[in-house]
């Protein structure tokens, strides 16, 4: 018989410390598969975020370094820089990249940095407790909008692939979601693509990922998928942006 | 050459292979040196959209195992302080360079040594400490550079060059002697994980225990830190009985003015710490002459006196004088003060 899923060897075997139905493991699986097939590992360099994702080095299974909260594309610019024969990613949070970070992730881009960067959209802050996050859609009740965001008041959600676009020196964006099956192979193609880009030295590669967060949406797992597909990614439409 | 450039050139040769800085006055001609210079010889230059992505790329670029540094002035060095703790933190080296100008906020441009708290207590969140180094000018502030990337390789910590608006703006004559450069392994570094176990680089450290663990090998290193790397500079300390303390740019007034008591047999010394710290309090152990008193000159309302007062441990007098806001203590007022010392 042939052997058609295995676990990805560049995925540590061990637990990790997501609650149960996040999305962060899947992406987490997804980025070591694509990293196996491209065999990458030995040469990759990963920038873990400041968010629930700070202990990505503790699953992945490649050098990896933390960054401060917000400033993974600064930390990777220079590692880029220095050591251009290697690959190097940020994987972030919507908090950690579009809110803290905001300044960081334009200039990167501009600068056409050839980067790859997984941006986890889970529309709250989930390490901290479940804050408004830059992207948390109008009326969704947060622990700092208890009556639902107020466009008048905090904003709309902030769509930062979008505005990426603009950047000459930005590559490609996408919009990809892990509300299904059928979504998540959608994902990792392009979260491949993302990394070829890389590879090819085509520039600035960003994959916008909608992750589920049960615990601060305050939904079963089976629902927070429904809830991507049917609310959020009207709010964030899925497909390539760039 | 101004003190900026010297600084500027002295990294080059001590194999600095990545820059990032952001404009601010005084230190100006320090970036575009490197802007200019280390593209030439093959190295990094990134002039950043902030101080806070400077030392996070500074942070990258260390990580990854090549000798890397910044400079800014105080309020650019107050935004990299979150960096410069994480650098502590997870243990890597880095060149920072403070041309300090007159504060608090925005200030002036004025020369100004009031970040000297910042600097040497930490300046940052944690218990950590950079190793501060002060010139005094354009030539010392060329060879310290070599200095500050070999004890940052050799102790894993940050180093931060403390300098003042005008050493940086300084023309001095200079000798472009070669510096010394050792190059240390770095195992720990990110090059990739082919043919050795995956390399992390953290300072979150969540197990039991872990993160005091990490604080007390910090411990260690700095304390022999404080064994090892105590600089200092001193004139006519055999027989003075007032000895005068400053560093950086104050030092050369004050030895202008030591100049002209010793014409007049008045027994005036000085203390210069250059490695700001570790304090050389070994300059101060030494001093066990019963009569000595000591007067801290400084460009600031009295941040290094504090040191000093640890060093003699309130065996000795220790009197202050300063100004600040970019008022430089003038030669006058301190003969006054050394006068009011001598009776
Ligand atoms: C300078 C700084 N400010 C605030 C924090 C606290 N903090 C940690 S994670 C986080 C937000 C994380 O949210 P996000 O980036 O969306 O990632 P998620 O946890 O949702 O995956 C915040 C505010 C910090 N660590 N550092
Ligand atoms: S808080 Fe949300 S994002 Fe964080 S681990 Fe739990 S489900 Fe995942």
């Amino acid at each position: 018989m042939d052997k058609i899923y295995a676990h990805p060897g560049s995925l540590r075997n061990t637990t990790t410390h997501y609650c149960p139905g996040c999305g962060h493991g899947i992406a987490h699986k997804l980025v070591c598969q694509v990293i196996d097939e491209l065999a990458i590992r030995e040469s990759v360099i990963a920038i873990a975020p400041v968010g629930c994702a700070v202990l990505a080095y503790d699953y992945w299974d490649f050098d990896c370094t933390e960054a401060a909260h917000g400033r993974a594309l600064a930390v990777a610019t220079a590692i880029k820089r220095v050591r251009p024969q290697n690959i190097v990613f940020t994987y972030q949070g919507d908090g950690d990249l579009a809110a803290i970070g905001t300044n960081e992730t334009i200039h990167a881009a501009n600068r056409g940095e050839n980067l790859t960067v997984i941006f986890i959209n889970n529309a709250v802050y989930g390490m901290t407790g479940g804050q408004m996050a830059p992207t948390t859609l109008a009326g969704q009740k947060t622990a700092t909008t208890p009556l639902g965001r107020d466009v008048k008041i905090q904003g709309y959600p902030l769509k930062i692939s979008e505005l990426l676009t603009q950047l000459p020196g930005v590559c490609y964006v996408e919009r990809v979601s892990l509300q299904s099956p059928t979504e998540i192979i959608k994902a990792k193609k392009a979260i491949k693509l993302a990394f070829e880009n890389q590879i090819n030295k085509a520039g600035f590669s960003l994959v916008e990922v909608l992750s589920p967060c049960p615990t601060y949406w305050g939904l079963s797992p089976v629902k927070s998928m429904a809830w991507i597909k049917d609310v959020m990614s009207k709010e964030f439409p899925l497909g390539r942006i760039k | 050459m101004t003190g900026n450039e010297a600084i500027a050139e002295a990294a080059i040769r001590a194999g600095c292979g990545f820059y990032a800085g952001y404009p601010i006055t005084p230190q100006n001609e320090l970036t575009a040196y490197m802007a200019k210079n280390m593209p030439e010889n093959n190295r990094v230059f990134i002039q950043a959209e902030s101080e806070l992505a400077a030392i996070n790329m500074v942070f990258g670029a260390s990580a990854a195992g090549v000798r890397a540094m910044t400079s800014s002035s105080s309020p650019g060095i107050s935004l990299k302080q979150e960096g410069i703790s994480y650098l502590a933190g997870a243990e890597l080296p880095a060149v920072i360079v403070n041309i300090m100008r007159g504060g608090p906020g925005l200030g002036n441009i004025a020369p100004s040594q009031s970040d000297y708290f910042q600097a040497t207590k930490g300046g940052g969140h944690g218990d950590y400490h950079s190793i501060v180094l002060s010139p005094s000018s354009v030539e010392e502030a060329y060879g310290l550079m070599f200095d500050a990337f070999d004890l940052a390789d050799k102790y894993r910590n940050p180093v931060m060059i403390l300098g003042d608006g005008m050493l940086g703006q300084m023309m001095e004559p200079l000798s472009l002697k070669p510096g010394k450069v050792i190059h240390y392994p770095k195992p720990w570094a990110l090059i990739g994980c082919q043919g050795r176990p995956a390399n992390i680089i953290r300072s979150l450290l969540l197990k039991d225990g872990a993160l005091e663990e990490l604080n007390l090998k910090l411990q260690k290193k700095y304390k022999a830190a404080q064994e090892k790397e105590q600089r200092w500079e001193e004139q006519f300390t055999d027989d003075a009985e007032i000895i005068v303390v400053a560093y950086g740019g104050m030092a050369r007034i004050i030895k202008s003015v030591i100049r002209q008591f010793r014409q007049k047999n008045k027994k005036v010394g000085l203390i210069r710490p250059i490695s700001l710290w570790p304090f050389p309090v070994k300059a101060f152990a030494k001093q066990t002459r019963k009569k000595v008193k000591y007067l801290v000159v400084e460009m600031s309302y009295g941040q290094m006196v504090e040191d000093v007062k640890l060093a003699v441990n309130c065996s000795r007098p220790v009197e202050f004088f300063g100004r600040a806001g970019g008022a430089i203590p003038a030669e006058g007022e301190i003969i006054a003060a050394i006068k009011k010392l001598e009776k």
